[in-house]
């Protein structure tokens, strides 16, 4: 069983975000990394996979120097290689261009599976990973709960709605999002930090025509707003339309 | 996991990845688990167990031993996560240090049948007996002796403030193999012996536990004819004052680190706290009255912290370090204290609500002042070792 987990690299979450001059994205300068979270659950699963089936894990990134980090990470928990896309303006990328990287540098591996985290911490498109499917042609399921390889196909659990469950059966190579607390995850260990930096990190360019369908015009911060209304009426009136505001307005209950 | 408030800081940098996983794991473990072994003055018996499985508290033991093999720079950061994380290296640093007297002075057979298993964490030498009630830094006065009688050595007396011996197996014990009165230097004729604790506890060997006032296992022994195997003698007899002061360089300039650690816990608390807590219309860290303490004590914990890294580049390279570790161990103890006044004063009357886990880390960075050394010992050692003043006592 070979897999590929692809892992992007977004700022940590106790991150003030401030808006770049641009007031297209983030002003990156001061933001410490991490491992984006739904991508930490997916590389979980694929060592467990490896684990239990034999085979190899490649952690693949796009992004520039920085996002190393995460492949070393990656490897230090138990990836057996990795592949670095590097990419320098990966802001300006959307989920196609991503997709389209990570396409050409798995493609000619011929992996039996390729997980991705179910979403993005920063982004939350969650495209990457049905747009990778796509343009490698592979089945593919999302927001996955638990995995089965049964020789030649994957049965999986796809968390639906309401509490509700899917089970779905597909053919491999299969591409899978990971949701996360599919698992619990392993600390790095000590030794395995020390055996990372005798793996390799397979650097590869950017392939060319890839050009973003979409762009982010503007980000800001949600306007906080006050708004007081007096409720009148006798108190049972006033509570029931205290109740109707809370539930359907306000949305807290 | 790094926070956004390091990220814009130029401190707890270098050795990311140490940093990252050390603090990883450390997140996993709440704070109230922290409180709650605190109250019932447990042990972190699951917290000691995770360090060691990820092998972070054998980072020192020469990878041929299972170790990791790294030096003590990388040690110190790996001590200086854990406290940063708001927890206490106190329980487990016996582990990490200890053995430096085994892989320095024991011989090849005692390397090789004990460091593995330390290694793995199947045995635990967390505990060293050097102080006796009536001798603390006046450490050749001890009055423990070791008597060889055939291939055993029969032990008697008493040792005081002794650590974590109810969470080891195995204990590093100076006694005096030769009487004071018959040795040319009063350094000569101590000697040091490795004792099982499992074997020794009930049969010669009585630990009486010493309540206190933070959540430190330390104990009063008392050597009642206890017999230890020739063999379990570490390097030569009487030698063991020399290779006693060798492990000391490497436990203070970890503890040095914990005190960093600790510092900056307390200034990301008291930061975090003084920028959100409005009183009279402002944020309380608005006013210099607030912000000064803060900005001291970080600046000290800052420059503690270039002392240690000092301490312990000297002692990978081999070199002497006794006065960079003893420095660094007294700036981080003093700037920790420091960071701690600030943090505590600044939250009112919440620093002293258990659920902030202030007072807790105030009790437990207190102790740094005093344990291993007292900071007063480190200014006489200076004013006599660096200065070259006339020996005070």
């Amino acid at each position: 069983m070979n897999i590929a987990v692809c892992i992007k690299q977004v700022p940590t979450r106790d991150w003030q975000p401030r808006v770049n001059d641009g007031g297209t994205w983030i002003r990156d300068r001061d933001v410490t990394f991490e491992t984006n979270e739904p991508d930490a659950y997916a590389l979980e699963e694929a060592l467990r996979l490896k684990e239990k089936h034999g085979g190899s894990v490649v952690a693949c990134s796009v992004g520039p120097e920085r996002v190393a980090q995460v492949l070393r990470e990656a490897l230090a928990r138990g990836a057996d290689r990795a592949i670095h896309v590097e990419h320098a303006s990966v802001e300006a990328s959307d989920a196609f261009v991503i997709a389209g990287a990570l396409a050409a540098a798995v493609r000619d591996e011929r992996f039996d599976l390729v997980l991705t985290g179910l979403q993005s911490d920063d982004q939350g498109f969650a495209q990457t990973g049905v747009v990778l499917a796509e343009r490698l042609g592979f089945a593919h399921a999302t927001i996955i709960m638990e995995v089965q390889i049964e020789s030649s196909t994957v049965r999986v659990k796809r968390e639906l709605e309401g509490g509700w469950f899917q089970w779905v059966a597909m053919p491999l190579p299969a591409v899978l999002t990971i949701q996360s607390g599919i698992n619990h995850l392993r600390y790095a260990t000590l030794k395995g930090i020390m055996a990372a930096k005798k793996k390799e990190i397979r650097k590869v360019a950017m392939p060319a025509g890839l050009a973003a369908r979409q762009h982010i015009v503007r980000l800001y911060a949600p306007q906080k707003v006050k708004r007081t209304e007096l409720i009148t009426g006798s108190p049972a009136e006033a509570a029931k339309t205290l109740v109707t505001r809370l539930r359907e307005t306000a949305r807290v209950i | 996991m790094t926070t956004g408030v390091r990220a814009s800081r130029k401190d707890g940098q270098g050795h990311e990845e140490i940093r990252a996983a050390v603090s990883d794991l450390c997140s996993r473990f709440s704070p109230e688990y922290f409180r709650r072994v605190d109250e019932s003055r447990g042990y972190p018996e699951e917290f000691v167990d995770a360090l060691t499985r990820a092998g972070w508290l054998s980072a020192l033991i020469p990878e041929e031993y299972g170790g990791a093999g790294l030096g003590l720079t990388e040690a110190s950061v790996i001590m200086e996560e854990i406290n940063r994380s708001g927890a206490n290296s106190g329980a487990c640093h016996g582990q990490m240090y200890n053995m430096g007297t085994l892989v320095r002075h024991g011989s090849e057979a005692q390397k090789r049948e004990l460091l593995p298993k330390i290694a793995s964490g199947e045995l635990r030498l967390q505990s060293m007996g050097v102080t006796e009630p009536t001798t603390g830094t006046d450490t050749t006065k001890i009055v423990t002796t070791a008597v060889r009688n055939g291939d055993r050595y029969v032990i008697r007396g008493q040792k005081a403030w002794i650590s974590r011996i109810q969470h080891s197996d195995l204990m590093i014990l100076l006694a005096r193999t030769t009487p004071l009165d018959q040795v040319r230097k009063k350094s000569e004729g101590l000697s040091i012996l490795l004792v099982d604790l499992r074997t020794s506890i009930g049969r010669g060997l009585t630990v009486k536990p010493i309540a206190n006032m933070v959540n430190h296992e330390t104990n009063e022994l008392f050597f009642d004819d206890l017999e230890v195997p020739a063999e379990n003698l570490i390097g030569e007899e009487g030698k063991g004052f020399r290779y006693i002061l060798d492990g000391l360089n490497a436990e203070r300039a970890l503890i040095a680190a914990e005190c960093i650690g600790d510092g900056y816990w307390f200034i990301d608390k008291v930061t975090r706290y003084a920028s959100e807590r409005v009183v009279f219309g402002r944020p309380i860290g608005q006013n210099q009255g607030v912000q000064f303490p803060i900005a001291r004590a970080y600046v000290n914990t800052r420059a503690a912290d270039l002392m240690r890294y000092q301490a312990c580049a000297l002692f990978d390279e081999g070199r002497p370090c006794g006065a960079e570790a003893n420095m660094a161990l007294m700036l981080a103890a003093a700037a920790s204290w420091e960071a701690a006044n600030a943090c505590l004063q600044f939250h009112g009357g919440y620093g002293f609500a258990t659920e902030y886990d202030i007072e807790r880390k105030f009790r437990e960075t207190r102790l740094y002042q005093v344990a291993p050394i007292s900071t007063n010992l480190i200014l006489s050692y200076v004013a006599e070792h660096v200065l070259r003043l006339p020996r005070s006592f």
